[in-house]
């Protein structure tokens, strides 16, 4: 008898669990649009923002709390696929603003999760250089405001590597003298992009044959390197564990700060050009306070201030020409210009072919 | 498979004390769990989340042999932090049980104390101790011993250093708990009666202790095979294991069912040990 | 049984260093000047000063002892009353199974259902579907403690109790806890310390203003192995030492009462 029970028992849980299911997936196709409401006081409305840690001013809240009088809360993840995680997992993940990178906003709007601005709202767009309006992965600006741009390079212990590095071919084939000493960027995108470069492919590739030969490439170099790293690898190049690592150019700045023998170069074979946005997600009942903290980001003296504080290039024309030059000097790629960096390729979404790239990553790091 | 009983008015007072519990149990775990692994059925939502036809596709694309090999891989690690926890716990909970009670108090405590540490600042120390340039290098190259550094973070090895180092408590007690409860006036007459230290080892204690064996390696095995911090933290990304696949599936190809699958074939390989584990335990307990 | 003994004695005293081979460094390491921790620039008590002010990390910890501890009451109460139940009805093996489950179904596949069913009924996440998540593992884990000790009860003194007129309330308080004592103290123990320390499942329940302790160490990690990671291991680990003599106390002291 009591199996009898335990058996309806169990039944009940898979068609319940049937029926729960059929209720998830499925969404709108494209981003709505987010008319502004003027008469909405926006220091009632309160901002759940996500960012990466270290990527804005410690004093970002209260100096927004001042100049607009809108709470808000910041909240970190530690890379793209934790936020797009999150967002993804639910209708409303309590998030009103989230910093993605370019191709992920780019998802994101596919999937309907995103506002389309009201543009009205956001005056200071117009602070932008007009080629960031232009980037392929949001032309025009609909739905994600740059806040960050830059490229993705070599940076390296000029006082602990015996040559200039120059190509992406110092990284993924490596002197002796280096080996076991250098790492690579671990988010598939930026794993793939050496080898991509290197054989004169574009990064944002789907043909089966280039990935191929990327992937033998990549598996090649792989018993070379120290480790594959996000996050950590400036601390590495400080400590010494490594001399040579595939780094975001702001990224290297955080090592250059504590040890100026660390330097950044892009390599000859050419690199990437990646944007770091500002969405508003569609479920935000908050949409009128997350126009105005956009528009407070673009103004040309916080932008600069922004710029100063994560050692990053941000694309505002105004904030860019404020810049103190000393910067400039202590940190090379802060002065790249928006000519040099569009010669990068922008990344872009890949939508359904993502899983070429997320299966190159598993095949090479499992190797 | 004991079937329920006892008297009637028992019963139906043990359903009274147990119903409100196993709802709870089975709102949020059973259908949470049962409907994750659903998943793996399903097709993936153009842009995350799920949706249907229902399908198989994902079990033929698992069989490539690039994540077969990591499931093998995962397996091995697994094993090899199990048997390192078994190797050097069971003889700590020999020792501990041995001890006189206030003793045996003071090591459980030792024990169970770096736990309360939070497992993220422990794993990190490893990053410091195992580091080419970490404390550990630098000292055998002051003492002269070496004078290349030993590399020994980023690999298969440090992982499995760093989960022993986690889970090697989950060994200990269980099989702590058991030696305890054997009386030791069988082991003592196993001696006297001329059997050498490592007979009645043999065929005393490791037998009466097996069911807290078997259970520590299961605690152990289990977190381990579905862990995917520690091989990020201390594999240098360059160790893949299944809870690994499961994580960047979910998170980074944002293909659902596909990660389902993992988690799938990953809760029937725990299915399968604990099914192991229950078989042997009966028959250890028959026997004794 | 000399020859024994030495052989476990070297493994155990072995053991001993192993675990605590990292805390040594952890606890060495807090008082490192500099930011980096494979550098060392002198000793000092810098990072013991900085880390108050450190908002993130102590509301955090604030809110996982909260959690922490609601975690803890709920499951010792929803595991002692399954526990209580399965004993009466004399339970077979799929029911123990069933409740003791959850603790060694991988915590990823826990969280990711546990995200999807939220979702699904529309709750929103926040510190309650982490206090939900948890109590459904440590629950487990009550269960596999207590039941192992409630087989061994006689029932013949709660009947005893019952025939003797008393209500089953007061038999629950006067004669089933305090016999169950052990089991729920250890149970409580390991929900307390299981729910602290717990990253995997709270990352993937938790909403996005309320961060626990865990999550907020594992965003610090972009910067390294900071200082204040290891202070707040150090403190951790002095609070928990503090926190055992104090309970050994206690119970010398309700032993004698």
């Amino acid at each position: 008898m009591a199996t009898v029970r335990n058996f309806k028992f169990s039944a009940a849980v898979v068609a319940a669990a049937a029926l729960l299911l059929s209720a998830c997936g499925g969404s709108s196709d494209s981003a709505s649009s987010a008319a502004v409401d003027p008469d909405v006081d926006i220091t009632t409305q309160k901002l759940v923002i996500s960012n990466w840690a270290g990527y804005y001013p410690e004093d970002l809240a209260a100096k927004v709390k001042e100049a607009i009088g809108v709470d808000i809360t910041i909240t970190n993840h530690a890379n793209n696929e934790e936020i797009m995680g999150k967002l993804t997992a639910s209708d409303d993940s309590g998030i009103d603003i989230a910093f993605v990178s370019g191709q992920y906003a780019q998802a994101l709007a596919s999937g309907g999760k995103l506002f389309n601005f009201d543009k009205a709202a956001i005056p200071n767009l117009a602070n932008l250089y007009p080629e960031v309006a232009d980037l392929a992965y949001d032309q025009g600006n609909n739905y994600s405001a740059p806040y960050a741009w830059g490229t993705t390079g070599i940076c390296y212990r000029s006082d602990l590597v015996d040559f200039t590095p120059d190509s992406w071919n110092d990284l993924l084939n490596p002197k002796d003298s280096i080996k076991g000493k250098t790492t690579m960027l671990a988010t598939e995108r930026w794993l793939a992009l050496p080898a991509m470069k290197l054989l004169g492919y574009s990064m944002n590739t789907t043909n089966a044959d280039e990935i191929a030969k990327a992937k033998a490439q990549l598996v090649k170099t792989k018993p070379t390197l120290l480790a594959y790293d996000d996050t950590a690898y400036y601390t590495k190049l400080i400590s010494g564990e490594a001399v040579l690592s595939e780094s975001w150019d702001g990224w290297c700045n955080y090592g250059t700060a504590e040890n100026p023998a660390i330097k950044f170069v892009i390599p000859k074979e050419g690199s990437d050009l990646w944007a770091d946005t500002m969405v508003i997600l569609s479920s935000s009942k908050n949409k009128e306070a997350a126009h105005a903290f956009i528009n407070y980001i673009l103004q040309a003296d916080v932008h600069a201030w922004v710029a100063n504080n994560i050692l990053y290039k941000v694309p505002n024309k105004a904030a860019t020409e404020t810049l103190d030059p000393a910067l400039v000097t202590s940190y090379p790629n802060m002065g790249l210009t928006p000519a040099e960096l569009l010669k990068g390729e922008v990344v872009l979404d890949l939508g359904t072919d993502s899983k070429l790239y997320t299966d190159l990553a598993t095949a090479v790091t499992s190797s | 498979m004991v079937k329920n009983g006892g008297s009637k008015t028992s019963r139906h007072l043990g359903w009274a004390w147990a119903s409100p519990g196993l709802v709870f149990l089975t709102l949020f775990a059973a259908i949470p769990v049962l409907s994750m692994l659903f998943m793996s059925v399903l097709t993936a939502g153009r842009f995350g989340g799920v949706t249907t036809p229902i399908n198989f596709n994902n079990f033929a694309r698992a069989t490539d042999p690039v994540f077969v090999q990591v499931i093998i891989n995962s397996l091995l690690i697994a094993g090899a932090t199990a048997f390192l926890s078994l190797l050097i716990g069971f003889p700590t909970a020999l020792f501990i049980s041995r001890l006189s009670r206030k003793w045996q108090v003071i090591m459980i405590v030792a024990i169970i104390l770096p736990y309360w540490t939070n497992f993220l600042v422990r794993t990190y120390a490893w990053l410091v101790l195992l580091n080419n340039e970490g404390i550990i290098n630098k000292f055998l190259r002051n003492i002269g011993l070496i004078d290349k550094p030993i590399e020994m973070l980023y690999t298969p090895a440090a992982v499995i250093v760093g989960m022993t180092y986690l889970y090697l408590p989950l060994m200990i007690l269980p099989i702590y708990a058991a030696l305890e409860k054997v009386d030791k006036n069988l082991t003592e007459a196993a001696f006297d009666l001329g059997s050498s230290a490592w007979k009645s080892l043999r065929t005393v204690s490791i037998p009466l202790a097996m069911p807290g064996i078997l259970i520590g390696f299961i605690f152990v095995f289990v977190p381990s095979l579905g862990n995917f911090v520690v091989p990020e933290l201390l594999g240098g990304g360059k160790t893949v294991m299944i809870g690994n696949l499961v994580r960047d599936q979910f998170l980074k190809a944002r293909d659902w069912p596909f990660g389902a699958t993992f988690a799938l074939i990953l809760a029937l390989i725990l299915i399968v040990l604990i099914s192991i584990q229950s078989y042997v335990s009966k028959r250890v307990n028959v026997n004794a | 049984m000399h020859r024994r003994i030495n052989l476990s004695a070297i493994v155990a005293v072995f053991v001993i260093i192993f675990l605590y081979l990292p805390i040594t460094a952890v606890v060495g390491l807090s008082f490192n000047k500099s930011s980096n921790s494979l550098i060392w620039k002198g000793f000092g008590l810098d990072w013991y000063k900085t880390i108050w002010s450190n908002e993130p990390i102590m509301s955090s910890f604030q809110r996982t002892i909260f959690v922490a501890v609601l975690t803890t009451v709920l499951s010792l109460i929803i595991g002692t009353t399954i526990s209580i139940g399965l004993n009466k009805m004399k339970a077979g093996g799929f029911l123990r199974t069933f409740s003791t489950a959850p603790a060694i179904v991988p915590d990823l596949v826990l969280a990711i259902g546990l995200l999807t069913t939220f979702s699904t009924i529309s709750m929103s996440l926040s510190l309650t579907t982490v206090i939900i998540s948890h109590t459904v593992f440590c629950t487990a884990f009550v269960v596999a403690v207590v039941l192992a000790r409630i087989g061994l009860i006689d029932p013949a003194i709660e009947e005893a109790s019952t025939d003797l007129g008393a209500s089953a309330v007061k038999t629950l308080f006067k004669i089933t806890i305090p016999q169950l004592m052990p089991s729920l103290i250890a149970g409580a123990v390991l929900s307390f310390t299981l729910s602290m320390d717990e990253f995997v499942i709270a990352f993937f329940t938790n909403g996005p203003e309320t961060p626990t302790l865990p999550m907020v160490i594992y965003s610090m990690i972009r910067f390294g192995v900071t200082p204040e990671i290891n202070v707040l291991g150090t403190l951790l680990l002095v609070i928990s030492f503090v926190g055992v003599i104090l309970a050994q106390r206690i119970g010398k002291v309700a032993d004698s009462i």
